[in-house]
């Protein structure tokens, strides 16, 4: 077990060192240039003087081969340091470190909603002895899939903050600031949660054992929470770790729809500022969620399956 | 629509601000174009001191050093927390007295001493001296283009002189006749000694110490900025409403993204005001609880300036051609807000030294097409010009809103002029820019001083033509160094009508800035160029 963790170690490291190169280079080969956009001061730049430029590139070692800039970031990166961000000034590992609580904050509560309710919304779509009550359920989460989430965070704005006020629209003041976010987020999360489980559910409790169960006189819902539901949960769980992403990428979207502070605001801003010191160290800090998520993940599975041996089973990330 | 009343100019004659008898009569009278639309609002209450002021904003661009940002929204802030040696008046353009009580301008515009008045402090109690206006200004030049319009404004800085403790000396290498106004702006606006001292990024955080009516209280990265009254203030400019401290307690600036969470915002009372509705919005904001003001923001309008050393752009009467073709009244009438208005110049109407010249600028499509009979390019068969084979398409890079371009689009294709729109990001546009690559350029420059004019189309200036030059350049030139007002205007203006003549600006409309804000706001007023100005503001007490 040793053994297998340090290998997926060597490998984590080997996806963090790719993250990092590949978005070196897309950012290097974007068709910008981060010290016009500097001396803008995000706004006009349009009269700078061509030598003032020329100082500022040097100062950033902008004007140096493409080459050394990436060894010499590749080198700082590995101690942990991602240079300045070209807009404040401010070391870019820092800003990532202080957006982070409020993304997890988000992200968080966003996963334990999703979790309840798409582990409901499966349940009661595979539970009830009516067939349309369950036909209309199922119908469900394929509809969450479809719902842009700019679009369902607009909109929950509106009736729940602008037409009725009952939480603010804006900011990251308090739990009830999470509310509307945390329920945008949730809402694609949940429903392909409970795609996928429910569709393993449905296919559990055509299994032999089920039968098995039934006859020695388990109840309906013992047989379906105890024994279907934590055999099904295999290929949820997979999905929960690809979520982690997913929710990361969703908290740009929704982070910007309620002006709330974070790492998917950092990514925005910096993406269009051409910062590209934040935006390594938001693509590295990305990876490495990726990269932890998915080995938990599959640390997990063994927990859920005795079958299930970490050691031979082939390696995902 | 273009009878509004914000039309009428006062062209009243330069008045000599100068205390001494060397003239220097900064700015002649201007039309200012403010018109608030719910007069009300603002006029006849009393004011009352206290209270906070929630404003929107769309972005933090992650700093607030008013001599370093460039962005309006931290504008909107930074312009706050900082006085300056000089005000310009929001009506007359003229430039009052600030922290400055007087000051001398030599002949040719390349000195100036300004008198301090001596009762007036930084934020900390360091009193603003001759000493500290020199380390200001020192301070901005080492900056280089981080201090993007600082520096610009002090291009050919030799030096400051403090004669003695009230007293200092500028001295340029060259005439410089804009320096004037730009000391009444915040990029020229003075920070504390110590401020000088810490690093762009420290400053960039707020931590500097102004030496306005407001304070940096707090500023949380892409959520906030808060400022708070700096009390005992007591040297406000006559370009304001009153003096003494600000009414506000407190002004608190939310950054919001998005633009209909900031009307949704405004209508549920979750904010008090913002600059930043959409024009789609605007209208539901007209009465009904709210007000609006709004004002031309001077400078240069937006324009299609063209690289001419293209080949295309480079053709004078393809230049020539699609200026008479644009319908700038269709475009002010159908795709802009009630308060933008067609452009009548190459600077917008709020500028001072600003005259007319919308008889170039008149819609003239069978000029156009004559002028492009004559050059040779004659009509294909999709409708597209010719000539040696050459299908005249040619490109406009641009970032900013679409919608006028598109209508322009629409017009030019009438004359057989095939317009592709670029739109891209600002990044994207800057490396284009950069990379000398394109036929025009699109964007508007604001400066409340006629001198961006020569800055920027000066073939000795920024030249951003890319042509040699010509008869114009020696007005421009010479505009830079007249302190004679009335005698810069015509230069000014000379020089305006030449540029349109040949086709090296082709302006399109002038921008304006629309404050949005709840009838329990007051006083929420714009300066000289446009910026929001908060001291004056203030709001309703339950």
């Amino acid at each position: 077990m040793g053994r297998y963790v340090l290998r997926r170690a060597g490998q984590g490291l080997f996806v963090l060192w790719a993250a990092f190169t590949i978005s070196f280079f897309i950012l290097y080969l974007l068709p910008s240039d981060p010290a016009a956009l500097m001396a803008s001061g995000g706004g006009e730049a349009d009269q700078v003087d061509p030598a003032l430029l020329d100082d500022l590139r040097a100062q950033y070692g902008l004007d140096r081969p493409v080459l050394v800039q990436y060894l010499d970031a590749l080198w700082h990166a590995l101690r942990l340091d991602f240079g300045a961000s070209y807009t404040s000034g401010a070391p870019a590992g820092e800003l990532v470190l202080q957006a982070l609580p409020e993304t997890l904050k988000l992200t968080g509560a966003a996963l334990a909603l999703a979790v309840v309710l798409g582990v409901g919304l499966a349940v009661a779509s595979t539970f009830p002895r009516a067939r349309w009550v369950r036909h209309l359920l199922s119908s469900l989460p394929p509809l969450g899939v479809a719902l842009p989430t700019f679009w369902v965070g607009l909109l929950l704005l509106q009736w729940f903050s602008f037409q009725t006020p009952l939480f603010p629209a804006i900011g990251n003041e308090g739990a009830i600031s999470l509310v509307l976010p945390a329920v945008t987020l949730a809402v694609p999360a949940a429903a392909s949660l409970a795609q996928v489980l429910g569709r393993s559910l449905r296919g559990t409790l055509t299994e032999p054992y089920v039968e098995t169960a039934r006859a020695k006189g388990a109840s309906r819902r013992r047989v379906h929470l105890a024994h279907a539901l934590r055999n099904a949960a295999i290929p949820a769980l997979t999905v929960l770790g690809v979520m982690v992403g997913g929710l990361l990428g969703g908290a740009v979207v929704t982070e910007t729809v309620f002006s709330r502070v974070g790492l998917g605001r950092l990514t925005v801003m910096s993406v269009n500022a051409q910062d590209i010191p934040v935006v390594q160290a938001v693509v590295v800090f990305s990876a490495l969620v990726f990269v932890v998520v998915t080995l938990v993940v599959d640390l997990v599975y063994p927990l859920l399956d005795p079958r299930i041996d970490v050691r031979r089973t082939a390696v995902a990330a | 629509m273009n009878t509004a009343p914000h039309r009428r100019r006062s062209l009243t004659a330069a008045a000599a601000v100068a205390a001494t008898g060397l003239l220097l009569a900064g700015c002649g009278g201007a039309g200012t174009g403010t018109g608030e639309t719910d007069a009300t609002a603002s006029a006849s209450a009393e004011p009352v001191a206290g209270g906070n002021l929630t404003f929107a904003i769309t972005v933090d661009s992650h700093c607030i050093d008013p001599q370093q940002v460039g962005n309006n929204d931290a504008i909107a802030a930074a312009r706050q927390t900082v006085a300056s040696l000089t005000a310009q008046d929001p009506e007359t353009g003229e430039i009052l007295p600030w922290l400055a009580e007087s000051w001398e301008v030599d002949e040719d515009a390349s000195s100036y001493t300004f008198h301090l008045r001596d009762d007036a402090t930084y934020a900390d109690g360091t009193p603003i001296d001759a000493e500290s206006v020199k380390t200001n200004f020192d301070a901005i030049v080492a900056l280089g283009a981080t201090a993007s319009l600082g520096s610009q404004y002090l291009v050919g800085y030799e030096g400051t002189t403090v004669v003695d403790e009230s007293t200092v000396t500028v001295d340029f290498s060259e005439p410089s006749a804009q320096f004037l106004q730009a000391t009444s702006t915040f990029s020229l606006g003075l920070l504390s000694p110590d401020s000088a001292e810490l690093t762009p990024e420290q400053r960039c955080a707020g931590e500097y110490t102004g030496s306005g009516p407001f304070a940096v209280q707090s500023y949380t990265l892409d959520q906030e900025i808060v400022l708070e009254k700096v009390a005992g203030y007591a040297w406000g400019s006559e370009a304001n409403a009153h003096t003494g401290e600000a009414y506000l307690d407190t002004v608190t600036f939310k950054v919001i993204p998005e633009a209909s969470v900031r009307s949704g915002s405004l209508q549920s009372g979750q904010i008090d005001a913002t600059a930043a509705i959409s024009t789609v919005d605007l209208p539901q904001f007209d009465g009904n609880g709210f007000w609006l003001s709004y004002r031309a923001n001077p400078g240069v309008v937006f324009n299609l300036f063209p690289n001419e050393s293209s080949e295309l752009a480079g053709d004078e009467a393809v230049r020539r051609a699609i200026s008479k073709g644009i319908d700038r009244e269709q475009i002010a009438e159908t795709v802009l807000s009630a308060q933008d208005e067609p452009a009548t110049g190459v600077l917008s109407h709020s500028t001072p030294l600003y005259e007319s010249i919308a008889d170039e600028l008149a819609y003239d499509p069978e000029g156009a097409q004559q002028i492009l009979d004559d050059a040779g390019w004659v009509e294909g068969a999709d409708g597209v010009r010719e000539k040696d084979g050459k299908k005249l398409t040619t490109t406009v890079t641009f970032w900013q809103v679409p919608e006028p371009l598109e209508l322009v689009q629409q017009q030019l294709a009438q004359i057989g002029v095939d317009l592709q729109l670029q739109h891209v990001t600002v990044a994207e546009s800057q490396a284009i820019k950069e990379s000398g690559d394109f036929d025009f350029d699109y964007y508007n420059l604001t400066r409340s001083d006629p001198d961006v004019l020569r800055t920027i189309f000066s073939a000795n200036a920024r030249n951003i033509n890319q042509r040699s030059p010509e008869e114009v350049d020696v007005l421009l030139d010479d505009s830079a160094a007249s302190t004679d007002a009335a005698e810069r205007q015509e230069l000014v203006t000379e020089a305006s009508r030449l540029l349109v003549r040949k086709g090296h600006a082709i302006p399109v409309y002038e921008l304006s800035t629309t404050i949005a804000a709840s009838d329990a706001v007051h006083g929420l007023t714009f300066e000289a160029s446009s910026r929001l100005d908060f001291y004056d503001a203030w709001v309703d007490q339950d």
